[in-house]
């Protein structure tokens, strides 16, 4: 007993001032899930144009860079209102400190969202001539342009690799939460683009070949499983940091985010990832769409649990 | 030059001196600190002592903040010192993600990071940091690293095998030395905080990171149309937020 009693066991907190609250809250998980999908849809493109015809997914061409458009908008839009100073998010360009990988991420992603933007533009102005309006100048260069499309897409699929993955970067140098590895995040982050970009292509294969949506079905299969698989082996094996161990109790049976975490789980990996394999045979649209859905609301429950958690622990 | 800080914490009586003398001469707004002094009892009755353990920026060789700045508005002066532009910053908290030691916060009233500087404004005019003139028992120790003949050098020299750093296995290479700490002052893994065995109880999680009063709309408007006064009333109902630390599932 008589370790009960000495210093090194017993050491308790008499007076301190109240630790910070979260920094990043749910605004950073809405700018990461959006990102996913933004990055996502332009690997699944490239995937499935890659395996098949073009006229096999006929609305691939113009939907997929309106969906990342719209995601990316929505990322840098909540990237902007997260910033204490929004209107000095222009500092980041004037003054950049290139050893950031938030400048570096917010070079590479406003390059990424402009060549996003010139592809819409060719996508709609071809197949939608007369939108938004007849005679719009923006439609007409992409009509003029048409050619550009083949050119800048390989460019986009390799930038989307870094602007998927930049955000791990930033995590990792976010060197007081060491649930956060720069590794492992990295890897999560891929596997979330994959996950997200295809769950949001489901919505639009309904007139595809059942081959390219099987094939869409495969990689929102493998992605859910690697993705969970990454989850689980962080879950359980992060012990040998004792700060990860201690953040990860807060997802632990009694923990706050206990439910949220496993309702996450859940919805978006587990269940999605046997409809997705139930139905590479059955090709049940509605089916998989709603597992679309589920992986796309599970993924934002569990990004927002790994970002908030890190954040609960007294720094010192 | 490189400007450095020790504190010995067998010295340290825990007056909250020097936490005082830096709220008041950096006008560090309520319920945000630069410098902090933790209370922390140790052993099971009767065999039991409180230690006291300044807590503060650690101006790192290495600092995670500077690095993951993406304006660098946190910047190294010549002297070592990490120092901050507040008009530079552009509120992204980058750098409170990054600090392993937490010492950093967002600013109420301007909604920038800020963080103890060593009272660098101090220093440039030859005068020592706020804290240091403050310490009634002389526990903290200031001065340049880079003179073998400054106090801190001797300090240093003179407790070689004592002298400790915060979370050295972080690689950050602060320039603030403990002398007389031990794991359960130094890591923050290593106590407990337990409601209802504190000096005040409901050590809870600040609601607010910034300034509480003023939305995300009010960032954006705040230019055209100027914030509200604020009153003491509005920062002391955030630090006495209802919700406990234990309910949120702290340890």
């Amino acid at each position: 007993m008589i370790e009960n009693t000495v210093h090194a066991t017993q050491a308790v907190v008499s007076l301190d001032v109240p630790i910070q609250g979260l920094v990043w809250g749910s605004i950073i998980t809405v700018n990461m899930w959006a990102k996913s999908i933004g990055t996502g849809v332009v690997f699944l493109a490239a995937f499935l144009w890659f395996r098949h015809k073009k006229d096999d997914m006929p609305n691939l061409k113009w939907a997929m860079p309106l969906i990342a458009f719209v995601s990316l908008n929505v990322f840098l839009f909540f990237t902007l209102i997260d910033l204490h100073q929004p209107y000095r998010m222009i500092h980041i360009f004037t003054h950049p400190h290139w050893t950031s990988s938030i400048t570096v991420g917010a070079w590479m992603a406003s390059l990424f969202l402009g060549l996003i933007t010139i592809l819409m533009l060719i996508g709609i102005g071809e197949k939608f001539p007369g939108v938004p309006f007849k005679g719009c100048l923006l439609t007409k260069f992409g009509r003029n342009n048409a050619s550009l499309y083949e050119k800048i897409f390989p460019f986009l699929v390799f930038l989307a690799i870094p602007v998927t993955t930049y955000t791990a970067i930033i995590m990792a140098q976010s060197s007081a939460r060491e649930l956060w590895q720069a590794p492992t995040e990295v890897m999560q982050m891929m596997w979330a683009a994959l996950m997200a970009g295809s769950a949001a292509l489901v919505f639009i294969s309904g007139s595809w070949s059942r081959e390219a949506r099987r094939d869409l079905t495969l990689i929102l299969a493998i992605s859910t499983f690697f993705s969970f698989a990454m989850y689980m082996s962080e879950y359980f094996f992060s012990f040998k940091s004792a700060e990860a161990e201690a953040v990860l109790e807060y997802v632990h049976v009694g923990g706050p985010y206990n439910i949220e975490f496993w309702a996450g789980l859940t919805l978006g990996f587990i269940i999605p990832f046997f409809i997705a394999v139930g139905n590479m045979k059955s090709d049940n649209k509605t089916l998989l769409k709603f597992a679309a859905l589920l992986a796309l609301v599970g993924l934002f429950l569990v990004k927002d649990v790994w970002l908030k958690i890190p954040q609960l622990l007294p720094l010192s | 030059m490189k400007l450095g800080f020790l504190v010995d914490l067998n010295l340290c009586m825990g007056c909250k001196g020097c936490e005082i003398a830096c709220k008041v001469e950096n006008e560090v707004p309520l319920s945000t600190w630069r410098l902090r002094v933790k209370y922390i009892d140790l052993g099971t009755f009767p065999d039991t002592r409180r230690s006291f353990t300044p807590l503060r920026c650690n101006h790192c060789e290495s600092a995670p903040c500077e690095r993951i700045c993406p304006v660098s508005a946190l910047h190294y002066l010549e002297n070592g010192i990490v120092n901050i532009d507040s008009e530079r910053c552009i509120g992204c908290a980058g750098c409170m993600m990054a600090c392993p030691y937490g010492a950093i916060y967002m600013d109420p009233e301007t909604n920038t990071a800020d963080k103890c500087t060593y009272c660098a404004h101090r220093i440039e005019s030859g005068m020592m940091p706020a804290c240091v003139v403050a310490c009634p028992v002389e526990a903290n120790i200031f001065g340049d690293l880079d003179d073998d003949h400054s106090n801190i050098s001797l300090y240093i020299m003179e407790h070689k095998g004592a002298v400790q750093v915060r979370k050295p296995e972080k690689h950050t290479v602060p320039t603030h030395f403990y002398v007389g700490g031990g794991n359960q002052t130094l890591n923050p893994l290593a106590h407990k905080r337990l409601e209802g065995y504190n000096l005040f109880n409901d050590v809870t999680h600040l609601e607010h990171v910034g300034d509480k009063n003023h939305g995300i709309l009010d960032r954006f408007l705040a230019p055209f149309v100027g914030h509200e006064e604020l009153d003491n009333k509005s920062f002391v109902e955030s630090a006495t937020s209802k919700e406990t630390h234990s309910q949120e599932g702290g340890h």
